[in-house]
């Protein structure tokens, strides 16, 4: 195995498990029935240490373990949690993904991140104070084992380890010394014997684990928490764990498997005050005698269980147990890891099953064969099915990236000192994943903007008759061929002359301009733009939302504003789905076809029948006077004029208009195909797809059209009012 | 769907360099001249057809093909190099090319007369491209290959076909006519 790969794994799956360690500590705060939240974050701190001590990751140890134990004194009851320690928790997640994000770095030389390390362990003191004796849970997190040898064995009672690596441990690249050391972490190493079965020949390979250690290990964890520590090896090991105060036969059995080395086995044993010599004696004695009746070592392991004689009461409880304990983990780790690239091979490859599929089947129409005709049928379902699935495999819920938002308005919030609740509406929605990476920078700022400047401070809400605390809410639906996510708040709204003045005084528009509500909103999105009076940590210093207009561009969406005074704000961002199937509405232009989202498409009529004005591009539909355009003029496409032009009425938001064409040709199954990087500037045409015919068509972006068209010279551009 | 055209030396383009140093070249003409780019960069050779134009692109970018379910652009070579467009005729090829972009590889389509053969090529047999006396642009010429007393002018496919320049011009054109 690959140590950098494995260790890319780890940095992921720590993150992951951070992820799932700050939403159960907001969860800790908010819910009463808090159990569950307590095991996942004890949970996920333990595996990170568990891991990081494959690694060898002192520093990750040292605090993650300091931390599992005031954790384990939360979910044992011992200790109650108030708002300051979970702030004081989430300080110290945090710190713990700081530490894994960096472990590449050298941390011998980051006193830094040592020095916050300490400082975060010591806030967690009153979660620790009262534990009796101090035992090891502070203490030997930060001091060498080897000072406190004798302060461990008084309290805690001697376990003992017998392990035998497996031949390949080496070669999956752990290192046998990091269970030593990760062992050594949880309680005091009495004793260590090495043990090294050399092969006698010449047959020695270096790569290959000869090494065994006996044990004695002071500590209070528990058996399975001993166990964990060899998880990652135990798969080829042989290991033996004997709880303090066992019964000689337990002794008796581990000497007996050694087999050959017993007699060694025996010594270290003794020496390790296990047994005494003359049990020992006994032993090795009674072991020769049973030898001599076949078939004797399984009858020693027959006598054993029944001197052991453990209440079948106690194992079924016990399984239970351990049952329990796995079950939770199990349902959070159904997922399956794949590449972006493969998924997009794979929907390529459905793609292309549809459009072979769709030929098939209108040859089987001509043949006439009721029989071909039904299998080809049942087919093409199955494979619409199977787009439908592919597709979806790309999508990813928004809910994850909106959660992550709780923290930053429980942060940002608490940091202000507002009070402020967050509502989440929507968040199974899907959209294409990598626009959800790139929606959570421009979501960040807005939510950002809401808090500081949108909420108002509480005697100014009291004095408006609002509520004390504010409401923020993020929303996400699916509307009219896009997506919409919404972010409104309950706050003061944008204030319209201040925003006015400011954008005189940079030069923005000029004096005693006309401008609707609209105009004025998308002023703020002017590079440099801010109207707050202070500058904060969180937001103020006017970067921020022309960066969040460009990023909204570059997903090919729009972001609008909804403001009322006094009563709160809303900011409307539409994306578009890419990637997804969308019913498409074909239209002809010349000998090329185009695509028109077809819920964009509200009727089709004939350009001659409704024409109200050539020049001016208008039609009257029905008394409402509708501008158009003609796709024909705005892509300079030539050919003879069809005898009758067709109108393609379209809405979207506010904004409605008419799309001249030659032809309509029907509605039909879109699958986008994006465009590619040397069509990335290309404003009008939104992606492609391939037709039953195997061309391809373009699908028509028709907001950008629209806006192309109408923009001219016009700045800022609304888009929603034409 | 376009057919496939079989090289002649396509089996020999997986091991495009051969023990000797010396590379291997397709070799095509546009516009009556001969041409060859690395082999390399070639994933395959396709007959021209079931074209769509992109509106409102520079005359260059011919419009995309369905490449199995991929839509992968065209460029005219010709007129990328300044030169006047490519006619479509019988035996018009689309060669589709792999270069660095951005994000990854590209794959684009290059519109050609003809496709003629795979040369092997020495390095001892390229000179570099001359300063002056063509009219293509001299960072398009990676060198100039003698073959059997001929000439052909090897195009250095990064720059022909760099990605980020062609995606500005069709971007400026944007620019000036909105």
């Amino acid at each position: 195995m690959d140590l950098e790969f494995a260790k890319q794994t780890f940095i992921q799956e720590a993150l992951e498990l951070l992820g799932g360690m700050e939403s159960a500590l907001l969860v800790v705060e908010e819910e009463e029935n808090r159990t569950e939240a307590v095991n996942a974050i004890f949970r996920a701190v333990h595996t990170i240490k568990g891991s990081a001590g494959l690694f060898g990751f002192e520093i990750i140890i040292r605090f993650a373990h300091t931390l599992e134990t005031a954790l384990d004194r939360i979910r044992n009851g011992q200790v109650a949690l108030s708002h300051a320690s979970i702030t004081h928790l989430l300080a110290c997640h945090d710190h713990l993904a700081v530490l894994v994000e960096e472990i590449s770095r050298d941390f011998e030389n980051a006193p830094d991140l040592e020095i916050r390390g300490r400082a975060l362990l010591d806030g967690l003191a009153p979660l620790l104070e009262t534990a009796p004796g101090g035992g090891h849970s502070l203490v030997s997190a930060q001091a060498t084992p080897g000072l406190e040898t004798s302060h461990g064995s008084e309290s805690d009672e001697c376990w003992h380890l017998s392990v035998r690596f497996g031949p390949t441990v080496f070669q999956d690249g752990f290192d046998p010394l990091s269970c030593l050391r990760y062992l050594g972490t949880l309680g005091t190493i009495t004793h260590v014997y090495s043990l090294f079965a050399f092969p006698p020949d010449e047959t020695f390979d270096p790569e290959i684990c000869h090494l065994g250690f006996e044990i004695e290990l002071a500590t209070r964890a528990s058996r399975k928490t001993l166990e964990d520590v060899f998880e990652f090896v135990r798969q080829d090991a042989a290991i033996r764990i004997i709880p303090p105060h066992s019964q000689i036969q337990e002794y008796i059995a581990l000497i007996q498997e050694a087999g050959d080395a017993s007699e060694l086995l025996g010594g270290i044993l003794v020496a390790c005050g296990c047994i005494s010599r003359e049990s020992l004696d006994e032993a090795l004695r009674l072991q020769r005698v049973e030898g001599n009746v076949p078939p004797g070592p399984r009858r020693i392991g027959e006598i054993l269980v029944e001197e052991q004689a453990v209440p079948p009461a106690l194992v079924v409880a016990a399984l239970e147990k351990q049952k329990r304990g796995q079950d939770p983990q199990s349902t959070e780790t159904k997922v399956v890891r794949v590449q972006a690239d493969r998924l997009d091979r794979l929907v390529d490859l459905v793609g292309e099953l549809v459009i072979a599929g769709a030929s098939a089947q209108a040859r089987a129409g001509l043949s006439k064969e009721a029989g071909l005709i039904e299998s080809t049928a049942i087919i093409n379902k199955l494979v619409e099915e199977i787009r439908d699935n592919a597709l979806s495999l790309r999508m990813v819920q928004i809910g994850e990236t909106f959660s992550r938002f709780r923290r930053i308005v429980r942060d940002v919030s608490k940091e202000l000192g507002k009070s402020i609740e967050l509502e989440i509406r929507g968040g199974e929605t899907e959209l294409d994943k990598s626009m959800v990476e790139k929606l959570s920078d421009p979501l960040m700022h807005i939510v950002r903007n809401a808090i500081d400047h949108g909420i108002e401070p509480l005697d100014v809400r009291r004095a408006r008759g609002k509520a004390d605390s504010g409401s923020l809410a993020l929303s996400a639906s699916h509307e009219t061929g896009s997506i919409v996510i919404e972010v409104s708040d309950d706050g003061g709204g944008l204030n319209r002359n201040r925003i006015l003045a400011k954008a005189l005084e940079r030069g923005l528009i000029r004096e005693n301009a006309v401008l609707s509500d609209q105009e004025v909103w998308q002023l703020i999105f002017a590079p440099g733009f801010s109207t707050a009076d202070a500058v904060t940590d969180i937001s103020g210093r006017g970067v921020g939302m022309d960066v969040v207009r460009r990023n909204i561009d570059d997903l090919r969406g729009t972001i609008d504003i909804d403001s009322y005074e006094g009563s709160g704000t809303i900011f409307r961002i539409r994306l578009p789905l890419t990637l997804a199937i969308i019913d498409g509405f074909r239209v002809g232009v010349g000998n090329t076809s185009y695509v028109i989202p077809l819920n964009l498409v509200q009727e089709c009529v004939d350009l001659n029948a409704f024409l109200e004005s050539a020049e001016n591009h208008l039609v009257n539909l029905r008394g409402e006077v509708l501008p158009f355009l003609k796709l024909r003029e705005v892509f300079g496409i030539g050919g003879a004029l069809p005898p009758r032009e067709q109108v393609v009425v379209i809405q979207y938001g506010e904004t409605r208009a008419g799309i001249v064409v030659d032809r309509l040709q029907g509605e039909f199954q879109t699958v986008i195909k994006p465009l590619g990087e040397l069509f990335r500037q290309t404003r009008g045409v939104g992606g492609s797809t391939i037709l039953g015919s195997g061309e391809v068509a373009l699908i028509l972006d028709i907001p950008q059209l629209v806006q192309r068209v109408s923009s001219a010279g016009h700045r800022p551009n609304p888009s929603t009012s034409i | 769907m376009a057919e496939l055209i079989k090289l002649p030396g396509q089996k020999l383009a997986n091991r495009s360099t051969s023990a000797a140093g010396r590379s291997q070249y397709l070799a095509f003409s546009s516009g009556g001249e001969t041409f060859a780019i690395d082999i390399r960069s070639v994933r395959e050779v396709i007959q021209y057809g079931g074209l769509t134009e992109v509106p409102l692109m520079p005359s260059f970018i011919r419009g995309v093909i369905n490449l199995r379910g991929s839509v992968v652009p065209v460029i005219d070579l010709s007129l990328r190099l300044g030169r006047t467009g490519t006619e479509v005729a019988r035996r018009t090829c689309v060669v589709i090319l792999e270069v660095p972009a951005a994000e990854g590889m590209a794959v684009v389509g290059v519109v050609v007369d003809t496709v003629n053969e795979v040369l092997e090529i020495g390095p001892e047999d390229i000179d570099p491209a001359p300063a002056f006396g063509h009219d293509v642009r001299a960072e398009f010429i990676s060198g100039v290959g003698k073959v059997t007393g001929r000439f052909v002018i090897l195009l250095n496919v990064q720059h022909v076909l760099s990605v980020q320049e062609m995606a500005a011009l069709a971007g400026g054109r944007e620019a000036a006519e909105s």
